[in-house]
């Protein structure tokens, strides 16, 4: 009976112009996954997710390592193909587009990858000119002032001349930064910003995503595992594991779920719903097991 | 029981499939030749370090293939009082085949081998990713000019090779074993024709430039992104670029050369 009323409710919204999750009203979605399945041989990466990424907002895509949130980016970016379901960007299914309308919407999408993805034979201003260049036939000096302003933005003017080699990993992720901005986009997707950073370099990725969200008027999509830090710039916050979306709402909202599974990943249990052992066959016999073996080959 | 036979089934199509992404691979590096045409400064930055940095051990084995073919010419011909002709046996044997050949060779350990390991890593720290996410197509960007490099700098080197090595030949026929100097080029010029030999030899580099370039940028795109997986690659593609060389001399000769 609950359920129905529920449905009834979803049912209600839909008419009124909210969107199917329900969380946003359709014309504030940017980006709309419905009933997405993609596997990768007989592993199911997806199975059914259904998620929202409203427009102006930093939406966080959390969950385990390997549950294929960086998958999820490649497919709003159309380098992968869904098995089942879409994919929609700015009202366009991106993997219905032709290639060339594909790349005219990648112009608008920036991406910021785990490791920088710098392109190792240019320095750091050549980098961030490399979009400007390929794209847009802006005179020399117009290049340099874009450039200037876009490294000042992410505090590395100083560091134009160094190459990528000379970085650490914290700044080739800001100089990432600045090329994922360098066309002025709609939208950027930061693919595990914080791994592997030291505190400081962890609290500048946190303010610069935040602040180049709300100065640039952009839309962020965050994919990590780092609670805390996700938790403080993340206006609303999807959980997602074994393929689903097992939790979603606003960082407060995903503080007070009850749910056994959401609990166990925000305050990083080591056992819970998910388990601490890999699945495997009884302990005790497969020691017996083992030792019959050794017994056999002394024999 | 049946197992062998499925392994053999499987490794069979999965060399078929890789065939097939190889070609297509290529069909679409031919369609970034417009892009190489309105940007003619990616291609000569490839040439330079794709061709002009392998000038140096191709010249220097092609003096030391040249001297040795004067010597060994030099004890065979004058067994039939036949030294004088040691000008032709030289330069038949770089023009035709060594040239071609032993340069291909050599490109593909001092180029094709840093093509694949240069793309492999792209791949693998996600350059090319990060090139198509920002709308650029890696392979009209980065392999197309790499390709045509090999493709422009084979024919050039293997000529390279083969003038190097012709006076390597004088050096040690004419300069030490004291074979006649007028005859040893009166005999040469005679005997080598512009179109059966020379041009034949270039048409055969050129081919070979296509063949070992397209394995060495396949392999690296194609590889598994992992250190190891591009090691491996790299390897692939020398011994592949080496079987595919020699294989297709033998063909090619038994074109050009066949019918006498």
């Amino acid at each position: 009976m609950v359920g129905d009323n529920t449905s009834l409710l979803k049912l209600d919204r839909h008419v009124r112009g909210y969107s199917m999750t329900g969380a946003f009203a359709e014309a504030d979605i940017l980006v709309s996954i419905r009933d997405l399945t993609f596997s990768r041989g007989t592993r199911k990466i997806f199975d059914g997710v259904n998620l929202e990424i409203p427009r102006g907002k930093i939406t966080a895509i959390m969950g385990p390592s390997g549950t294929g949130k960086t998958t999820l980016l490649k497919m709003i970016g159309g380098q992968l193909r869904p098995h089942h379901g879409s994919v929609t960007v700015d009202g366009r299914v991106v993997h219905k587009l032709r290639l060339s309308q594909l790349y005219e919407l990648r112009k608008r999408m920036g991406m910021l990858f785990q490791s920088g993805a710098l392109l190792t034979d240019l320095s750091v201003f050549e980098n961030v000119a490399f979009p400007l260049r390929e794209h847009t036939k802006l005179p020399e000096s117009m290049i340099r002032d874009l450039v200037l302003m876009k490294l000042e933005a992410v505090g590395l003017r100083g560091a134009r001349d160094l190459m990528p080699s000379q970085l650490s990993g914290g700044m080739a992720r800001r100089v990432a930064l600045a090329r994922a901005i360098a066309l002025d986009p709609l939208m950027i997707m930061y693919d595990e910003p914080f791994s592997g950073q030291d505190p400081i370099s962890m609290g500048v990725l946190v303010q610069l995503i935040h602040d180049l969200n709300d100065g640039l008027s952009l839309t962020s999509i965050v994919v990590s595992h780092d609670v805390k830090e996700t938790a403080t710039i993340a206006d609303y916050i999807y959980l997602i594991s074994e393929g689903t979306v097992v939790g979603q709402g606003t960082p407060e909202e995903i503080e007070r779920s009850d749910s056994p599974w959401v609990r166990q990943f925000m305050h990083g249990l080591a056992d819970g719903p998910v388990p601490f052992h890999y699945p495997a066959s009884d302990y005790a016999s497969d020691l017996l097991r083992s030792r019959q073996a050794s017994q056999r080959s002394s024999l | 029981m049946l197992e062998p036979v499925q392994k053999v089934g499987r490794s069979t199509l999965d060399s078929l499939q890789k065939l097939g992404r190889a070609n297509l691979f290529l069909l679409h590096v031919l369609t970034g030749i417009p892009d190489i045409l309105r940007r003619f400064r990616l291609l000569f930055a490839q040439v330079y370090s794709v061709g002009v940095l392998s000038i140096l051990i191709i010249g220097v084995s092609g003096l030391f293939v040249g001297m040795v073919l004067g010597l060994q010419g030099y004890y065979v011909l004058s067994d039939f009082g036949a030294e004088q002709t040691l000008g032709v046996m030289v330069a038949a044997s770089l023009v035709r085949e060594l040239g071609p050949v032993v340069t291909a060779l050599l490109f593909a350990g001092r180029a094709g081998s840093a093509l694949t390991a240069e793309i492999g890593l792209m791949k693998a720290t996600e350059q090319l990713s990060g090139m198509e996410m920002m709308a650029v197509d890696p392979i009209k960007r980065i392999i197309a000019p790499r390709l045509f490099a090999g493709i422009i700098s084979m024919p050039l080197l293997a000529c390279l090779f083969s003038m190097v090595g012709v006076m390597g030949g004088y050096f040690v026929g004419v300069g030490l074993l004291g074979v006649d100097e007028g005859a040893f080029w009166s005999q040469m010029r005679a005997k080598i024709d512009f179109y059966d030999d020379i041009l034949n030899g270039v048409i055969k580099s050129l081919v070979f430039g296509v063949v070992v370039t397209w394995i060495a940028v396949f392999e690296g795109y194609d590889s598994i992104p992992t250190s190891e997986g591009v090691s491996r690659a790299t390897t692939r593609s020398v011994v592949y670029a080496a079987f595919a060389v020699l294989g297709w001399d033998f063909v090619l000769t038994a074109l050009m050369f066949g019918e006498d």
